[in-house]
């Protein structure tokens, strides 16, 4: 990396801020399209009614549940991994953490639609909220979908505010470069920071506070999302092992969806000088050791229940290894350990394409286990009167609401890009002068004084 | 405090602005009139180390305590005002009731910490205080507030000596 001055970063992490191009709106118009498919068969589903997705009995829980738990999952790409680098003091998660807490930010909120979306009557979501209402209907706290409502928010609360408190400097620093109304915007968003040593100690004090805060409640998110599953009496799904199950999934996916999008980041933004191939390169051996856990997690999970031979286990045991469900079952092996294993794990192939294609098929794989969890089970519940007749298949409106949640994430990274520096700039300075050499004096006279 | 004027220095570097610092407090100008702004922490620097925050993480498990009694309070009231005949058996679940309690705990906990950031650091805040957009191009501020007209040479040479860049007088 050639030594960069402060001012050369700010003019870096400001370039990509400064005008748009043909390609990046043509890029830009390309995904909301997408999104404006996806709210079109969203309304066209609110029109009709659900019927025209592709639940039936007994498979009510399909694409969006899928959806619902793939992108919360992803969410913990970031404010876990950040916090656990800012707690364990890692020098090499300053260019990385702004990155990694947008997309837990976005990928949770996008996540968090999903239930709503799966709403018959979406527009009465409110009554998801656990309050005390005048229809004299209580919410039933003891319902996993209840606790699903508080950790959720919680979540996206702490992980807003991991976000945001950091961004202040870096606001203040955009305002003092612009001129006009871009300066009176980012003079109102910057809350009149000024980087005096208490608003800097203060900010770094809270962050720790709020990095170790936040991390129990990332473990709890997906421990509840996984409990939405354990606490129903389903076979393959009544598990003691799911909430760490579910967590190491979402680790594992939250840490693949992270390279791709540093990597995407370096390429279009030209941050070769500060996302470094070893920033790839630990972030890799930490994909490696997830994808340990992760197979390790997949085989005490099936070894335990193919070891009780319950005969409703089995049925829907079967019909994940050999049966119907298989062609996904084996792609999902292949992408998440077969594919990414030996790339992450041979040093000479641990490089950036390398760890890119590694999390590509990891983020395809744990969109499939996701699938796996939940259709399987309920296509085979306990009666078998109540078996499917015909196999749970998604329809248009399924298949383009997910396109446009999968377009929605780039598109909010792009937009991002515009409105504030994607590396956290004051964070990557105060990590350069951890040495600081000593400066020369200047004379008296080449002091400029204003009055 | 209202302050209508302050004279500041710009430095190149930290090593520049721990000199004056220490020069300013050598001349006895206290240090709450010492204002020192920098375009990000230099904690190993003493213009850097003047505040103690050791308290917040006290306050901040102190807004933990009043989520998660807010969370339970929440959660037991809302079981045991369902009207469910229970025949006088006990309706409130412990288990669902500890999870309401521990995620409204740490919610009380990121919200009070990001409160007392604020109001500590008493942002958010537009009116016009001592700053100088060059701390956004690597400059160091080092100020004095309300200098009075007869040190204000001697604030203006102990700056220049250890190294300001730019010296400026500013009204507020």
């Amino acid at each position: 990396m050639t030594a960069k001055t402060p001012e050369q970063m700010n003019q870096d992490f400001m370039r990509p801020m400064e005008g748009v191009s043909s390609r990046y709106l043509m890029v830009l118009a390309c995904f909301v399209a997408v999104i404006i498919i996806g709210i079109m068969a969203f309304a066209w589903q609110v029109y009709h009614g659900l019927g025209v997705s592709g639940l039936r009995r007994p498979v009510f829980w399909g694409f969006y549940i899928t959806n619902f738990v793939f992108w919360i999952g992803l969410s913990h790409a970031g404010t876990l991994i950040s916090a656990i680098l800012r707690i364990a003091n890692a020098t090499w998660r300053r260019p990385v953490t702004r990155c990694a807490e947008v997309i837990t930010v976005f990928a949770l909120s996008i996540g968090a639609l999903f239930p709503i979306i799966h709403l018959g009557r979406p527009w009465l979501f409110f009554w998801l909220v656990p309050y005390p209402s005048e229809r004299g209907i209580w919410p039933n706290i003891r319902s996993p979908l209840a606790w699903d409502f508080f950790a959720i928010s919680t979540y996206l609360l702490g992980s807003g505010t991991f976000l945001l408190l950091p961004i202040l400097p870096d606001l203040a620093l955009v305002r003092d470069r612009s001129k006009g109304l871009r300066k009176k915007i980012y003079t109102v968003l910057a809350i009149g920071w000024r980087g005096t040593p208490r608003e800097w100690h203060r900010l770094e004090k809270a962050m720790q506070i709020m990095a170790v805060a936040v991390i129990p409640v990332a473990v709890s998110v997906h421990s509840i999302v996984s409990w939405d599953f354990a606490m129903a009496p389903v076979p393959a799904w009544h598990s003691t092992i799911f909430a760490p199950y579910f967590v190491v999934g979402a680790i594992f996916s939250g840490i693949a969806a992270l390279i791709i999008a540093m990597a995407i980041m370096r390429k279009l933004l030209h941050l070769e000088n500060y996302l470094l191939p070893i920033h790839f390169e630990n972030l890799g051996k930490l994909l490696l050791v997830m994808t340990l856990v992760w197979l390790y997690m997949v085989f005490a999970e099936h070894l335990t229940g193919w070891y009780g031979n319950e005969p409703s286990e089995m049925v829907v045991f079967w019909s994940t290894v050999t049966g119907s469900f298989s062609p996904l079952f084996i792609a999902m092996i292949v992408c998440n350990f077969i594919i990414p294993f030996p790339i992450l794990a041979i040093k000479k192939l641990r490089t950036i394409p390398g760890c890119v294609v590694a999390s590509t098929g990891i983020v395809i794989g744990m969109w499939l286990e996701r699938y796996l969890i939940i259709v399987p089970s309920l296509s085979r519940k306990y009666l078998p009167y109540a078996w499917v007749t015909a196999p749970y298949r998604p329809t248009w409106v399924e298949i383009s609401i997910t396109a446009a949640t999968f377009a929605a994430m780039p598109a909010l990274f792009m937009l991002l890009t515009k409105f504030i520096p994607i590396i956290s700039v004051w964070e990557l300075k105060w990590g350069l002068h951890a040495k600081p050499e000593p400066e020369p004096v200047l004379a008296p006279e080449e002091v400029e004084v204003t009055v | 405090m209202p302050v209508s004027s302050a004279i500041y220095g710009l430095f190149p570097g930290p090593h520049a602005a721990e000199r004056a610092t220490c020069a300013l407090r050598e001349a006895g100008i206290t240090p709450e009139r010492i204002v020192v702004i920098s375009p990000e922490p230099f904690e190993e620097f003493s213009f850097s180390q003047t505040d103690n925050a050791g308290w917040m993480p006290w306050i901040a498990v102190c807004g933990g305590v009043i989520g998660g009694t807010c969370g339970f309070l929440l959660a037991w009231y809302t079981q045991v005002s369902n009207r469910l005949v229970t025949g006088g058996m006990p309706i409130v679940a412990p288990w669902p009731t500890g999870i309401v309690t521990y995620e409204l705990t740490m919610m009380g906990t990121v919200l009070t910490t990001v409160i007392v950031l604020l109001i500590s650091t008493r942002l958010p805040s537009w009116k016009p205080r001592l700053y100088d957009p060059e701390v956004s191009y690597g400059k160091i501020l080092i100020g004095v507030l309300d200098p009075s007209e007869l040190i204000l040479a001697d604030i203006e040479n102990l700056l220049r000596n250890a190294g300001a860049e730019k010296i400026r007088n500013t009204d507020m």
